[in-house]
């Protein structure tokens, strides 16, 4: 919302300076967005006097000019063919930035002559097309008197942000009156009287759609001329941005933009019969004064007439009937139209409108009878000849119910807000913002439709004290030991984020959302993504379905990488992964990937350089778990992983019947189809899944540290191909759960020695006494039984 | 006694001259040996009278002693000599580059969170949290969004098709567009007296250079009896002060709108800008950093709970913003990028987590 200051000064009577009015602004939440002073770019123009003009020796139509500028005398080639001895005009010195031209002045020779600074025509300084020759001052205007002065250019232009709650303040007269509410001067009356009409007005109006038009007022006023309206209105409209057009459209823009009661202009000579306003239907077009054509939909609510669609009521007017300079008689309408319909058409036509903009918000519904008025002395006095007639006001519809009392207690705003302010300057300050006080019962005036209850007075009587009143106080914990403030959720998140990145994987924040496709290769068997979590209106095509899992994002991630000249990434995401719509459905995983290689080349040989493989990945796995509390040592590992990993190379963890994490490598066929060329493996742990571990506190158990040497004991089975170690070693941990302290896998081997088809597993089995030492014996019998629960459990026979 | 002085001068040259281990070992064999030159003298101490076998029986000891020292001596000397020698020729390339270690970094907007917690919680402040897809009551209607206001539309709001399983308003699917919806959930479940803050997700539908389909949010509640806009004010200047690490850090707060608040304010601090830099602290600009307010009554009875009897503060800001003024990071959209050198040079530490202690 803009305005000047010498506008704002029309309402408001004010010894304030610009900067104390600024600041209020922003103080009683008109957001200062800036403040503009027109006259900054005409700052180095001054008047200055034509000492003598003489015909240029090699240049019939220039002249060379010395000009006294009041502070020196200086010599300007001039080529404008009103220059001439004795006159006065604008010139603009070396350095000087011509608005009009776009050029910055600098000192030359034209055709041999020296020039400095020139004179200027109107059109040099963006003011108008006027280019037939330099500006002519009056004789008598001192040298060295500003342009901005001359021009009246001196008036700062405010720009103000709205919050969609104000519609008050969508007009000037709006923001004076919450200014002078401030203390900031007083607010001047308004005239509000009406003009006597005429006569009946041969045009009527009916609404038919009373919902969305509740109110519709409309005046003829025959005989007027539709000529350039005033310079002041034309300035202060260019000042803010609007193109003066004609006086009857700029009347109605500056009433919008005055007094926050926009107007609409009809020919009355272009109108077919009566008004009709009523509701539009789906296949209506009309060519609107934007220069668009518009379909319309049904529901929206149209101005009709015999010939069909005028315009978009609150939005936009037609071109079929708008006031043309050549239009004699007008009809004006000033009408109230309900926030929720215009807003809904305007969203659904994409028409943003400074009409729109504010009956969107909401304008006051008792005004619009004071609309009609202001704009027929406007029009009168602005395009009014000795024969202009206004009619009588053609009324239509009723005013929509605004008014409502709040029951309010006084002592309700120190509660709420903290300040102590006397009942007495409550009571002033919203009587001063139009406000109806009785006691405790409080009424809003008719344009503060955003004021619903007494939190909202509250907000109308510190915000005109000002925000900065409140005193500040700490807020403390209550409990001098606090306990967590995560919940147990967040700190598995965060620890399996810290156990990750100290893992050398890098933490990613990628969206939650992919393309269909993409969520279709890791989501269900089905391949096919779930409708129920396509977006119905996504941001692109690439990003249209919640996401089922992290791990193709982070591929992608790392191909765009790999591009980058970065081959070798670790990456990671903890965040959400949605396999339902439900608000239980969201699951928290963490996943990572490992591209490529493990490093880069080194010295030292292929280890560093090897390619990373599901182990890594299991490491990860794990380490993520074992961060996250889960109970590593038991976990199961099987041959379950999603269809998105390598069938064979791929596999579960797994707490009972619960799958806690899974890990392998990519399936190729999806590396394929997402262009990877290198190996990439992975994991996703299900932190959700983790059971949440009693709290014991934080002491520990004691340490039961075995005061007896241990026994190392290897073992190596030939067992059959498929036997995985894991069967093996819990096996043989089985065997004497209270004495195997630890048992490691050491070697796997196949080939020369070991039959086809079979393969040898060596493990080293740790055995810690307890109780005494061990004697020969009883490690012998141990060791047999060791190899017979293996044997009887894998079918594995110790290897000779 | 001449044949023990003889021997002795024999006996300390011949170990002197050894110059090796092996020489020095058949030296000591000669000495001291069993049928060494010792012995053999010793042997010689029974053909003496009781007065000489004394002396020359004491010399021979003392003797023996002393051979059985030098020889220590020089046989350490000589292991000093050949370690030396060893080490000399074990000399490598100490230049040659260590073994590579992947080193990871933690997210600027993870570390950002773990801040405001750790901020928040030392005011008494606990998470909670929310799910990602919210349906239209709990992002709109309990937040006191009218149907229709420009407010809604303002959000951008990205949605899914509706849940056949629901019915009316908790069926029209949605993502939400900001964390304000587990205050609803939270006071719900919880009751009063609250004090929570929320972080996570968001999404609204819009992408330009300030503006991603995705980013995160953090909101803050504190309902109780007698909270009121002095809490507010005196939590959150505290806030920014302590996030930023600025202590006279100047704060503003201006009159706003929010639905979900009555009063509103959005705040602002202090900054100034020079050369296109931007500083945080004392300065001749203000910034604008978060948007909070008094809970609307309407949203208070919407949770099931008297607004007559409880009130409070709600406040959110973005985390990418805040994250962006802190640590200096230009552009927003670089954050879901995952450019293995944006997160090497932006991202954290995994050992150097945030706490209240050694500063954030």
């Amino acid at each position: 919302m803009k305005f000047t200051l010498n506008w704002l000064k029309e309402h408001l009577d004010t010894t304030a300076s610009l900067n104390e009015i600024t600041d209020k602004l922003t103080a009683l939440g008109l957001e200062l967005e800036g403040v503009e002073d027109p006259g900054e770019v005409y700052a180095p123009f001054k008047a200055a006097h034509v000492v003598s003009a003489e015909k240029h020796p090699d240049a019939d139509r220039l002249r060379v000019c010395i000009v006294d500028t009041g502070s020196e005398k200086i010599q300007v080639v001039c080529g404008a063919p009103n220059a001439k001895k004795g006159m006065k005009g604008i010139f603009a010195p070396n350095g000087a930035y011509i608005p009009g031209t776009e050029i910055t002045l600098k000192k030359g020779k034209i055709r041999g002559q020296d020039s400095n600074g020139m004179l200027v025509s109107e059109r040099e300084m963006g003011l108008s097309n006027e280019h037939d020759g330099i500006i002519e001052l009056p004789e008598d205007t001192a040298i060295g008197t500003p342009f901005t002065e001359l021009y009246n250019l001196d008036d700062p232009v405010i720009d103000i942000a709205l919050t969609p709650d104000r519609a008050d303040c969508a007009g000037v007269r709006g923001i004076a009156r919450d200014l002078a509410a401030a203390g900031m001067g007083t607010l001047k009356p308004l005239d509000t009287t009406a003009v006597k009409g005429k006569g009946k007005s041969p045009i009527g109006v009916t609404i038919k759609s009373t919902e969305q038009c509740p109110l519709f007022f409309g005046r003829l006023i025959k005989n007027i001329k539709n000529e350039q309206s005033p310079a002041w209105m034309q300035s202060r409209l260019k000042a803010i941005g609007l193109r003066p057009i004609s006086a009857l459209v700029d009347i109605t823009n500056y009433v919008t933009h005055d007094l926050c009661r926009p107007l609409h202009v009809y020919d009355a000579d272009l109108l077919k019969g009566d008004i009709t306003v009523r509701l539009s239907k789906k296949g209506e077009s009309f060519e609107a004064l934007d220069d668009k054509t518009y379909n319309l939909n049904d529901g929206m609510t149209a101005i009709t007439d015999d010939s069909g669609l005028l315009g978009l009521g609150g939005i936009v007017g037609g071109v079929s009937s708008s006031a043309t300079e050549t239009t004699k008689n007008v009809f004006v309408e000033s009408a109230y139209f309900d926030p929720y319909a215009t807003a809904k058409t305007g969203r659904a036509l994409q028409i943003d409108s400074d009409a729109r903009y504010r009956f969107d918000r909401g304008v006051d519904p008792e005004f619009t009878m004071t609309g009609i008025e202001i704009a027929t002395k406007l029009i009168m006095e602005i395009c009014g000849t000795d024969k202009t007639e206004p009619m009588d006001v053609v009324k239509t519809g009723n005013v929509p119910d605004w008014k409502h009392d709040i029951e309010f207690d006084y002592a309700y705003t120190k509660k709420l807000s903290g300040m102590d302010v006397p009942d007495k300057q409550q009571i002033e300050i919203l009587e001063n913002l139009g406000f109806a006080v009785k006691g405790n019962k409080i009424t809003p005036p008719s344009w503060r439709g955003d004021v619903e209850g007494k939190a909202d007075l509250v907000e109308e009587v510190i915000r005109v004290i000002g925000y900065d009143k409140i005193e500040a106080i700490s807020v403390r914990s209550d409990n001098a030991i606090a306990d967590s403030a995560e919940t147990p959720h967040l700190t598995s998140v965060r620890l399996s984020r810290n156990a990750l990145a100290a893992r050398g994987l890098s933490e990613c924040v990628t969206w939650s959302f992919m393309s269909k496709s993409l969520a279709a290769a890791f989501g269900q068997n089905d391949n096919k993504a779930d409708a129920a979590l396509t977006l119905t209106n996504p941001i692109s095509s690439d990003l249209d379905q919640m996401r089922p899992s992290i791990l193709p994002n982070l591929m992608m991630a790392a191909s765009m990488n790999v591009d980058k000249g970065n081959g070798e990434s670790k990456l990671f995401e903890v965040g959400p992964v949605f396999p339902s719509v439900k608000s239980d459905g969201q699951i928290t995983t963490a996943a990572g990937i490992r591209f490529g290689n493990l490093g880069p080349r080194h010295w030292e040989g292929a280890n560093a350089h090897r390619k990373n493989d599901i182990y890594d990945a299991k490491a990860d796995a794990i380490a993520t778990l074992e961060a996250a509390n889960a109970p590593t040592a038991s976990l199961q590992t099987a041959h379950e992983a999603s269809d998105y990993f390598h069938p064979g190379r791929s596999g579960v963890l797994k707490m009972g019947n619960k799958a806690l994490a899974q890990f392998g490598e990519i399936h190729p066929a999806i590396l394929d189809e997402m262009g990877i060329k290198t190996n990439v493996v992975g994991f996703e742990v299900f932190l959700d899944n983790i059971p949440t571990k009693k709290s014991k506190g934080p002491s520990r158990p004691l340490l039961q540290a075995s005061q007896f040497q241990p026994v190392a004991r290897d073992f190596a089975f030939i067992v059959d191909e498929n036997v995985e170690a894991e069967t093996v070693v819990r096996a043989a941990k089985g065997a004497e759960r209270n004495l195997i302290s630890d048992i490691s896998v050491f070697d796997i081997y196949q080939g020369k020695g070991v039959e086809d088809g079979k393969k040898s597993i060596a493990i080293n089995v740790m055995i810690q006494p307890v109780k005494q030492t061990l004697t020969d014996q009883e490690i012998e019998g141990l060791c047999k039984s060791i190899v017979d629960a293996v044997s009887s459990k894998t079918g594995a026979a110790l290897r000779g | 006694m001449t044949d023990v002085n003889a021997l002795k001068t024999e006996l300390t040259s011949m170990v002197e001259a050894a110059n090796d281990l092996t020489t020095l070992e058949s030296a000591r064999v000669q000495a001291l040996g069993k049928k060494g030159k010792i012995t053999a003298l010793m042997k010689t101490l029974g053909g003496m009278d009781p007065e000489e076998r004394k002396t020359t029986g004491a010399a021979l000891n003392v003797l023996k002693d002393e051979i059985a020292e030098l020889i220590a001596s020089q046989e350490r000397a000589l292991k000093k000599q050949d370690l030396a020698q060893r080490l000399a020729t074990e000399s490598i390339d100490v230049s040659l580059p260590i073994r590579p270690e992947a080193k990871g970094k933690i997210h600027p907007i993870s570390h950002t969170m773990e801040e405001l917690v750790s901020i928040f919680a030392s005011m008494g402040f606990k998470v909670a949290e929310g799910p990602d897809i919210e349906d239209d009551w709990h992002n709109f209607t309990a937040l006191n969004f009218l149907p229709g206001h420009p407010a809604r539309e303002m959000h951008d709001t990205f949605y899914l098709p509706d849940d056949p399983e629901e019915q009316g308003e908790a069926a029209k699917k949605l993502l939400r567009t900001h964390t304000s919806t587990v205050q609803i959930r939270a006071m719900q479940d919880k009751g009063a007296p609250i004090k929570i803050i929320v972080m996570g997700r968001t999404y609204r539908s819009d992408y330009d250079i300030t503006h991603t389909p995705m980013f995160h949010q953090c909101e803050g509640l504190y309902i109780d009896k007698n909270v009121h806009m002095g809490h507010l004010k005196g939590c959150l200047m505290d806030f920014v002060r302590a996030y930023f690490e600025v202590d006279d850090l100047p704060v503003q707060f201006r009159p706003s709108f929010f639905p979900f608040t009555e009063p509103s304010a959005e705040m602002d601090i202090g900054c100034s800008r020079k050369d296109g830099g931007l500083k945080i602290g004392a300065g001749d600009d203000w910034l604008e950093i978060l948007g909070c307010g008094m809970v609307h009554p309407n949203v208070i009875k919407n949770c099931g709970l008297d607004p007559d009897e409880y009130q409070g503060f709600a406040f959110g800001m973005g985390i990418e913003r805040i994250a962006m003024l802190k640590y200096g990071i230009p552009d927003l959209r670089t954050f879901f990028e995952s450019d293995v050198r944006w997160l090497q040079h932006y991202g954290f530490d995994p050992l150097d987590r945030p706490n209240r202690a050694t500063g954030s």
